[in-house]
């Protein structure tokens, strides 16, 4: 203790060390490791560092296919989390008075069951002799020798359903900063309810809707659990790609390189929307 | 109110419900059907009511050691990442420094970026030198890597409004540093960290991605979930996932309750 009597500026250092040190080593420095295993060449185990830019560049012209779809399977399922989640976020900030906190428990509620449990549980309901399936084609919405699983409504609909928590909570904290006396106000200088909505309500949560779009949208370009369990062959994504160079065909370098352009295309596309929704706007 | 505000009410509220039903459909068809005798190795279609899955929920070779082995590695990380977590929260909190940004940006990180980004630039890391193998301690390693940031922010956000008038009347009473911080600062923070430690063991009970890139031959209870997808899941893993789920539902209810009685009895 008297040490730090003595260097009271020691003191944040002291418990930060380790914490950050754990970081340092497991999260940062393996960004490097990265770096290097995405420049060498050869067939396992016999990898050289070689500077070798070609698997940057081999990455995507062999993937082009599963980049692509994955980044449209991705944006789909945020474009439909969205469309799904405001006007529930909504009326548990709104309507649901006392009894919001049960709400939110329901909402996270899938969190509490296995990813991998959560989305085997999709397989089953949309099995080819499913419930599900039967009503489908009953009323027509698909063929009588026609199936969900194994096709892109399959994947997006996994992907759609297994991040919704992420945009409904971030949408319900924002609305639920909305001072209310506002609404209020513009009700008493004559705006219809909509007006209101669209000109208070709506604005003041924007920030929530850009942190659960990104939310879900993120970590749903990575996906290939969704692709794996509910797609076939045609729904490859490119996580599939990634995690079988990995853990199947030992291509470490690719899978390296292409982890890097995964990463830099995310990127790229969270600072252009960033860009498109204002985010001076978002963060003043 | 007028009529069209009657209505749009009540359109709202019957999404909600519907919306909600949506969101728990595969928790109900995960409990139903971890009571169905499945006539293959495929648990898809509804055969007969059984309480045997529960009753011999350990049937299936392998899935018993899984599990503890997903326990054994959730409690380790949860405590080591709560510790290494609560004192950065403390230092966010108590200190000005410099770097603040930065270190914010490096907390901030881990929890944006892709899982299977942190898995492959982990898994580099061990395949490029000799002191770790993959296995059992690896997991370890990256569960506590990517629970860190997420007790972090649990911790900080309870820690912002901690009276700090306490300590100085302690101290003015006369005791020391560290029997301050042991009698008011830990007792007073307990549960900041219990609500940073239980969600870091939620989050490396539930994690497939990053542990799948770094689990060399060793199976946690995702990853035995996995192997046996593509062969058709045991009934059995319904079982744990949905005594899993009323164990984490339990707590959380619990905690509710707990804090809107502590809210009525303080207001």
């Amino acid at each position: 203790m008297s040490f730090f009597h003595r260097h009271r500026w020691a003191a944040p250092f002291a418990l930060l060390a380790p914490g950050v040190l754990w970081l340092f080593l497991f999260f940062v420095l393996p960004f490097g490791y990265l770096a290097y295993q995405s420049l060498q060449s050869g067939i396992y185990p016999n990898f050289e560092f070689t500077w070798a830019f070609s698997n940057f560049s081999e990455a995507i012209t062999d993937n082009q296919e599963q980049l692509i779809r994955s980044f449209v399977y991705a944006g789909i399922a945020t474009v439909i989390a969205f469309l799904f989640s405001y006007p529930l976020a909504y009326w548990i900030a709104f309507r649901a008075g006392r009894w919001k906190n049960v709400f939110l428990v329901l909402v996270i509620a899938p969190f509490f069951v296995t990813y991998l449990i959560r989305t085997i549980a999709w397989q089953t309901i949309l099995s080819d002799d499913g419930l599900v399936l039967d009503v489908m084609k009953a009323i027509g919405l698909v063929a009588d020798d026609g199936r969900v699983l194994a096709t892109s409504t399959a994947v997006i609909a996994g992907i759609t359903y297994n991040y919704l928590p992420f945009m409904v909570l971030p949408i319900y904290v924002s609305l639920e900063q909305v001072d209310r006396r506002l609404l209020e106000a513009a009700n008493d200088l004559y705006a219809s309810p909509r007006q209101g909505f669209l000109r208070v309500t709506l604005p003041i949560s924007l920030p929530g809707v850009f942190a659960g779009t990104l939310l879900t949208f993120i970590p749903a370009v990575g996906d290939f659990i969704n692709a794996e369990l509910l797609g076939g062959p045609g729904q490859r994504m490119i996580g599939n790609v990634i995690q079988s160079k990995f853990l199947v065909s030992l291509d470490y370098p690719e899978a390296a390189a292409l982890s890097f352009v995964l990463m830099a295309l995310i990127l790229v596309v969270v600072i252009a929307y960033a860009r498109a929704v204002g985010s001076e706007r978002l963060t003043s | 109110m007028s009529a069209w505000a009657f209505v749009k009410r009540h359109a709202l509220s019957v999404y909600a419900a519907l919306a909600i039903g949506y969101m728990l459909l595969p928790i109900a068809v995960v409990f139903l059907f971890s009571f169905n005798q499945p006539a293959g190795r495929f648990n898809y279609v509804w055969q007969q009511f059984t309480f045997d899955n529960w009753i011999n929920w350990n049937a299936p070779p392998g899935i018993q050691d899984a599990l503890v082995t997903s326990i054994i590695i959730a409690v380790l990380a949860s405590i080591t990442a709560t510790a290494l977590g609560a004192l950065i929260a403390l230092a966010l909190v108590r200190h000005r420094f410099r770097g603040r940004g930065p270190l914010n940006f490096l907390i901030f990180l881990p929890m944006a970026a892709p899982e299977i980004v942190l898995g492959a630039s982990l898994l580099t890391l061990f395949l490029n030198q000799t002191l770790f193998t993959l296995g059992f301690w690896t997991i370890f390693i990256a569960h506590v890597m990517f629970c860190i940031s997420f007790v972090v922010v649990t911790v900080r956000a309870r820690l912002v409004d901690f009276d700090r008038h306490l300590e100085e009347a302690a101290a003015d009473l006369g005791a020391n540093e560290w029997v301050t911080f042991r009698k008011i600062t830990l007792p007073l923070l307990a549960p900041a960290i219990l609500a940073g430690g239980l969600l870091a063991f939620a989050i490396s009970v539930d994690d497939f991605v990053i542990t799948y890139f770094n689990s060399g031959s060793e199976i946690t209870f995702p990853v035995y979930v996995w192997g046996q997808a593509a062969r058709g899941v045991p009934p059995q893993v319904n079982v744990i996932g949905s005594a899993i789920f009323f164990i984490a539902v339990g707590v959380m209810l619990a905690n509710v309750i707990r804090q809107t009685r502590r809210e009525r009895s303080a207001a």
